[in-house]
């Protein structure tokens, strides 16, 4: 099943680049960038200064019918879901479309420091846990695996940057190679 | 058997109510949901619910008196209060009405995690699935940890021996002898292997860095310090703290190092709040401590209070046996990793790979096996695929290797450095021919000593 990588405001596209190679080293699956038009403005909560998820990838839904695949939906943007302050990322469970934001993965916004390696980490981590979901995955007790919560950045750093045996064996394309 | 935990999500309205639906689920929760107090009710009758999630401001009945209803029901139910404006009465209204706790819109997600995380816990709930943990055992194994030595297998029997307690273990090594690896083991041999290990590499990092790196620190710290963090003493709770590097600990640091270890308590940089945490500390070094001790670079009572159970890794060259088990594991692996076919060593390359005196240890074995995948032409790695240079430096000086080719190949490399590796010159000394001699070089993989 192909991966289709749709930045909505994510500004670096170096990084970008680096996503899809990292994904494309990973996964037998196709990997492809593709544009989708959203005014992000719409979901901004001014009260908040963040942005609904949960309604970006219900319009994205509509612009991406003719994609056969998973979607993740990247963003440079805060989002939030009512009720937490934040969140780095939705998921649809077993579903099409997921979002992930860069926005606090940023170094710099916990020691002052940007650090684009440690950025392009968490990124992948991000990204590979919003898919597992795609995939049907829950959250996985395993440190080592990239499907346990990460509620806070400290547990972004922490937990493994690849499924578990257990969880890879759900995730389509994923190659044996990184679990 | 359904072993989830069931959690009911009492709100009027709908987004809060999926958002939290989705976030729980994610979870791994069985989670329902209710739009009102009487429909809670309803639910609660037919489901005992482990967790409820109740707003207090709701339309009919509100979020206390749906509280008083299901105590009355189940004294022993949790319940946890969700308000959009927080306030010492509301607080303890809520309390003394026998909510668990109660939060205030929105909610850090780390915070929710753990109330929630800590509240099943509390009662009793978090019943460890029995299949659950024998998958995870099987998942976590550290990969790399391999050897069938005599010496690997008395430090398995170590490992075996110490993880159960909470006893602090100082490992040492060379570099590169795997001693995260066996910090790795000891954790996931221990009741603490659900919680995470958390590695510092003590020497990585700038004395102004250690600090808030071991304890976190607060929101508006330090300059660009925006968003608060934990530090590393924080995060293993419950779980392994695992100090590498122990001795490049500044000294200033040593002091506030011991503390911590004895009373688990500290401040974030930048704080006032205690925060306690349960760790088991595992430390290692490739340094020697006793005489840091003795100059004064490492304080004796940090000494003692860690070295409570010594492991000594053995430097690979102490175990040769092993070498031929992990370079088939590292070709393997890397053929994974680069999508080639699975290759073997030629009988001359291992013979190369057994006798080498690895003073960069296993990490340097991984790195050649790496760089002889890259670089091998053929379905076997030779001598030429290996990037390190033959010298009396780095070959071993084992004097059991009398056979006639060991003699040989010592002889050739001993005459070709006489001869500063002028072939002519070195075969006239050989009194054999220039392809003869060169037959022998690739033969024996005799590289001019760089050094």
């Amino acid at each position: 099943m192909d991966i289709y990588i749709a930045p909505l405001k994510f500004s670096n596209v170096l990084m970008l680049g680096d996503v899809v190679s990292e994904l494309s080293n990973r996964f037998s699956s196709k990997i492809s960038l593709i544009e989708i038009q959203l005014n992000l403005l719409k979901y901004l909560s001014k009260e908040r200064g963040q942005y609904f998820s949960t309604e970006i990838i219900a319009d994205a839904m509509d612009l991406t019918g003719k994609y056969n695949g998973k979607i993740i939906l990247l963003t440079d943007v805060d989002l939030f879901v009512p009720v937490l302050t934040f969140i780095f990322g939705e998921a649809q469970l077993s579903g099409k479309h997921s979002i992930v934001s860069a926005c606090r993965l940023h170094e710099e916004f916990y020691s002052g420091k940007s650090d684009d390696k440690i950025l392009f980490e968490r990124l992948i981590k991000e990204i590979l846990h919003e898919l597992g979901h795609n995939y049907g995955l829950l959250h996985c007790l395993n440190w080592d695996c990239v499907m346990h919560t990460s509620p806070g950045i400290e547990e972004v750093d922490i937990k493994g940057n690849s499924y578990c045996k257990k969880c890879a064996s759900k995730v389509d394309g994923y190659k044996s190679l990184y679990f | 058997m359904n072993t989830k935990e069931k959690i009911l999500i009492v709100d009027d309205e709908k987004i809060v109510r999926e958002s939290l639906f989705h976030w729980f689920e994610e979870e791994g929760y069985e989670v329902d949901t209710a739009e009102d107090g009487e429909n809670a009710l309803k639910k609660y009758e037919k489901i005992k619910f482990d967790l409820l999630l109740v707003d207090m401001k709701m339309p009919g009945m509100s979020g206390l008196e749906l509280l008083s209803r299901i105590k009355s029901i189940d004294i022993d139910s949790v319940v946890i209060l969700i308000t959009a404006f927080a306030s010492v009465p509301t607080a303890i209204s809520a309390l003394k009405n026998g909510a668990y706790d109660y939060v205030t819109k929105p909610v850090d997600p780390d915070e929710l995690a753990h109330l929630v995380q800590k509240a099943l816990e509390q009662k009793a709930l978090k019943i460890e699935n029995k299949q659950l943990k024998e998958n995870l055992d099987e998942i976590i194994k550290p990969d790399n940890l391999i050897g069938e030595s005599y010496q690997m297998k008395k430090i398995y029997e170590l490992i075996n021996t110490v993880a159960p307690g909470d006893t602090t273990v100082m490992i040492r090594g060379e570099s590169g002898t795997g001693k995260e690896l066996v910090a790795k083991a000891i954790h996931i041999n221990s009741k603490r292997k659900y919680f995470p290990i958390i590695p510092v590499n003590c020497g990585a990092l700038a004395e102004t860095l250690l600090e808030s790196e071991l304890f976190g620190h607060e929101k508006g710290a330090f300059t660009g310090a925006q968003f608060k963090r934990k530090g590393k003493f924080e995060m293993a709770d419950g779980g392994t703290i695992f100090l590498d590097e122990i001795g490049s600990v500044p000294l200033k640091m040593q002091i506030e190092l011991l503390r911590v270890i004895e009373s688990k308590q500290f401040n974030r940089v930048g704080g006032n709040e205690v925060i306690k945490s349960d760790f088991r500390i595992i430390v290692a070094t490739n340094e020697p401590l006793e005489e840091l001790v003795k100059t004064g670079k490492f304080r004796e009572d940090l000494y003692y209070r860690l070295n409570v159970f010594s492991i000594v890794i053995p430097p690979l060259r102490e175990r040769r046996d092993d070498i031929p088990l992990l370079a088939s594991f590292f070709l393997k692996k890397f053929s994974l990793v680069m999508n080639k076919p699975a290759k073997k060593i030629s009988k001359e390359a291992m013979d190369f790979l057994v006798h080498y005196d690895w003073p960069g240890n296993v990490r340097e074995l991984e790195n050649a096996m790496e760089r002889a995948m890259v670089i091998g032409k053929v379905d076997t790695i030779i001598v030429d695929d290996l990037p390190f240079h033959v010298s009396a430096n780095n070959f071993s000086n084992d004097d059991n290797r009398k056979s006639l080719s060991a003699m040989e190949k010592k002889y050739i490399f001993k005459i070709l450095n006489e001869n500063n590796w002028n072939i002519s010159r070195s075969a006239s000394v050989l009194e054999i021919d220039r392809v003869t001699l060169y037959n022998k070089i690739n033969k024996y993989g005799l590289r001019k000593d760089s050094h």
